[in-house]
């Protein structure tokens, strides 16, 4: 790789999914440098959002490590059933290191935000509120000090900077709409934008163009590219629309089955013969 | 900022509207006395009965909106919390004379000192003094009864918190059948009297102004749950509209993206599980002065589906949906169809059909099912009173604007 001495964001390391007998994630590992936009590219089925949430402590992965700005987030190895039934690899390689399962709302502490594949805002809430309620974790007060308005100044402050970020994002208009009233595109916007109120250091878009015109899909890529300079970001992105990729991707992982097929730079990648065959067989189904 | 000022004027005048309402009260009450008015002024009247027990009820069916419609989180533990809340109030205040009588079967309470009779050592037992420390000691009643009640929630949250909707339900259901069952247990007669009720403690009426020759000068007796339950939904209005509050609506809406955007689901679920169960102690102190007596058999399930009845009715997610549905409900079920339970023969001798006992609950049960039918959502859906003030002057406005524009095209 050329930007060796960068550092890794986001270090994932033998990191298997077994639900009983189907293994979802084999043997996965990633690296995501600093300010790079990495994606996860692969058929449908092929495991993108399972290694997502294993990841982001939806799931806990039976065999893996994954390490956040070079700390440890998630270790597991296999244990109880899981231990004769296990038909990954390295299953002893992490037994002697401290499991760690995170429940997501840690994760998000820690600097990693996500979108969702099927938009999930908040329904009965404004737009405003979808944003405003990202900052509620980062905010210092109490119950107590909230509900007798003790918190004037932290709430004044965090209003200012939703209302902020909405301005920035070109949603300020539709302010004290009902998220779901918005258009789709918008909504991909707003997951977005309420994502980066967490305040990350990494993004994860699980398939952010899902749905978008070739149109739209331009437009969403320069969206990424421009928040990744202006919010100093690292992207790591689930998508199989290939447009998207190569248009904005620094690093591209192919994954078929759970189990990788390619790695490498955009040109690699599109000359790999398995990961055309890969795509050819599903461009039957589409 | 323009929203947060604009919530500030409607929160005022939310505020001043309470003021009015509790003023109302007052005269309401004692307009018999002022005026010398009888018939549903009287102070006997079912309408003060009504409006106290709908007052005790709203607070209640308000708690248990923070927790069902709020938060998404399906308890049916009502009951049980009041039932902690209404002993936790009549242990505390049972004046220390009265005690030997009130536990004769236990020779008395093992608890031998009263918050009130303590309090009047500090002020004094008569006049003044004697109205601080029954107004005092009333209060850190009410609020012992809340922290017990919470208590007793934060214990059963742990492992039950972890279960969802209908299982949560079934759990907490559980709960309070057992913990009714624990009051009438025979071995804690010394604390709870057993299967008896605790009676003697100060209720509603305790309020009432006396003058020295024991003659009603002031009524306050429908003032005070008013006063209380007024209170304690304003802090529920501003839990809700915090930050807190929204947070508890996001994991309504979508468990999955709250906790992705860093909410943390158990802690958030415990608090407003506690909270909800604080008020509902609360309630319950208020309930076991309305009736003036604590007896563990009153606090059944068919409480708890009362008061959820009531959200439903009143529009899950809405507090002032509640309030409303609560004094509809009770004024209907204990005032306005009475006349239904007693049989009627007109001036000509004709007996009217169908009237007898108990068929007021069958009328009843058919108007429920009919505004269940034409009101979906309840009767305010989600929304509050403001909203829909809110919603009519906008679209009132919008109109006349769209009229002057046409005028000049």
């Amino acid at each position: 790789m050329a930007e060796k001495n960068e550092r890794n964001v986001l270090h994932v390391e033998n990191v298997t999914m077994q639900f009983g007998g189907v293994v979802a994630v084999n043997n996965l590992s990633i690296d995501v440098k600093e300010h790079q936009i990495v994606a996860l590219i692969g058929p449908n089925g092929a495991g993108k959002t399972t290694a997502f949430n294993c990841i982001t402590g939806v799931y806990h992965p039976t065999n893996g490590l994954v390490e956040f700005l070079d700390q440890p987030i998630v270790c597991a190895h296999p244990t109880g059933k899981m231990k004769k039934a296990y038909k990954g690899e390295e299953p002893e390689k992490y037994v002697h290191r401290h499991e760690l399962n995170p429940t997501p709302d840690q994760i998000t502490r820690l600097g990693i935000a996500r979108t969702f594949q099927n938009i999930r805002l908040w329904k009965s809430i404004t737009v405003f509120e979808n944003v405003l309620l990202a900052k509620h974790m980062r905010a210092k007060q109490n119950v107590f000090s909230a509900t007798f308005r003790g918190n004037a100044r932290e709430e004044r402050r965090m209003r200012e900077e939703t209302m902020a970020l909405l301005e920035e994002q070109g949603l300020d208009r539709f302010r004290d709409e009902l998220a779901t009233s918005l258009p789709y595109g918008l909504q991909r916007r707003l997951e977005i934008a309420r994502a980066l109120a967490t305040d990350p250091t990494l993004l994860l878009l699980d398939e952010p163009a899902a749905g978008m015109n070739p149109q739209e899909t331009q437009e969403l890529a320069e969206f990424i590219r421009q928040t990744r300079e202006k919010y100093n970001l690292t992207v790591f992105l689930i998508e199989h629309h290939m447009d998207l990729v190569m248009r904005i991707s620094d690093y591209i992982y192919v994954i078929d089955f759970g189990s990788e097929i390619a790695r490498g730079v955009r040109r690699d990648v599109q000359a790999n013969q398995k990961v055309i065959d890969a795509y050819l067989g599903v461009a039957e189904d589409e | 900022m323009v929203n947060q000022t604009k919530q500030k004027k409607t929160s005022w005048i939310a505020l001043l509207c309470v003021a009015a309402l509790l003023l109302l009260v007052i005269i309401l009450e004692n307009l018999s006395a002022w005026t010398g008015v009888k018939g549903i002024l009287a102070p006997t009247s079912q309408l003060f009965t009504v409006l106290k027990k709908a007052a005790v009820y709203s607070l209640v069916a308000v708690s248990m909106n923070l927790l069902n419609g709020f938060t998404g989180l399906f308890s049916l533990g009502q009951a049980g919390f009041m039932l902690l809340g209404a002993y936790t109030y009549a242990i505390l205040t049972v004046p220390a004379a009265a005690k030997d009588q009130v536990y004769y079967l236990y020779g008395g309470s093992a608890i031998r000192y009263s918050v009130i009779d303590l309090l009047g050592k500090l002020f004094g037992s008569s006049g003044a003094g004697g109205a601080v420390s029954l107004i005092l000691g009333v209060l850190i009643a009410l609020i012992c009864a809340g922290l017990v009640a919470a208590l007793f929630a934060w214990l059963i949250g742990l492992p039950v918190l972890r279960l969802k909707s209908d299982y949560l339900a079934i759990a907490t259901l559980g709960f309070a059948e057992i913990l009714r069952a624990i009051f009438q247990w025979q071995r804690l007669g010394p604390v709870t009297n057993g299967a008896n009720m605790i009676k003697q403690f100060p209720t509603f009426t305790s309020f009432n102004i006396k003058n020295a020759a024991g003659r009603e000068v002031l009524r306050l007796s429908t003032f005070v749950p008013f006063l209380v339950a007024a209170a304690c939904i304003f802090i529920i209005v501003l839990l809700i509209n915090s930050s807190y509050g929204r947070a508890f609506k996001a994991i309504r809406d979508d468990e999955i993206a709250a906790e992705a955007m860093g909410i943390n689901l158990f802690r958030h679920k415990q608090l407003a599980f506690v909270i909800s169960s604080f008020f509902a102690g609360v309630g319950g102190a208020l309930f076991a002065m309305y009736v003036a007596n604590a007896q563990a058999k009153v606090y059944t399930s068919t409480m708890t589906y009362e008061i959820l009845l009531i959200v439903v009715l009143g529009g899950i997610g809405s507090i002032s949906g509640s309030c409303i549905a609560t004094f509809l409900y009770v004024a209907a079920s204990e005032w306005w169809l009475r006349f239904l339970d007693v049989e009627t023969v007109l001036g000509n001798g004709f007996k009217v059909p169908l009237l007898r006992n108990g068929f007021r609950m069958v009328v009843f049960s058919v108007i429920i099912m009919i505004v269940v039918l034409f009101f979906r959502q309840g009767i305010m859906g989600d929304k509050e009173l403001p909203d829909l003030l809110r919603r009519r002057g906008r679209q009132s406005k919008s109109a006349a604007a769209e009229e002057t524009e046409g005028g000049h095209g």
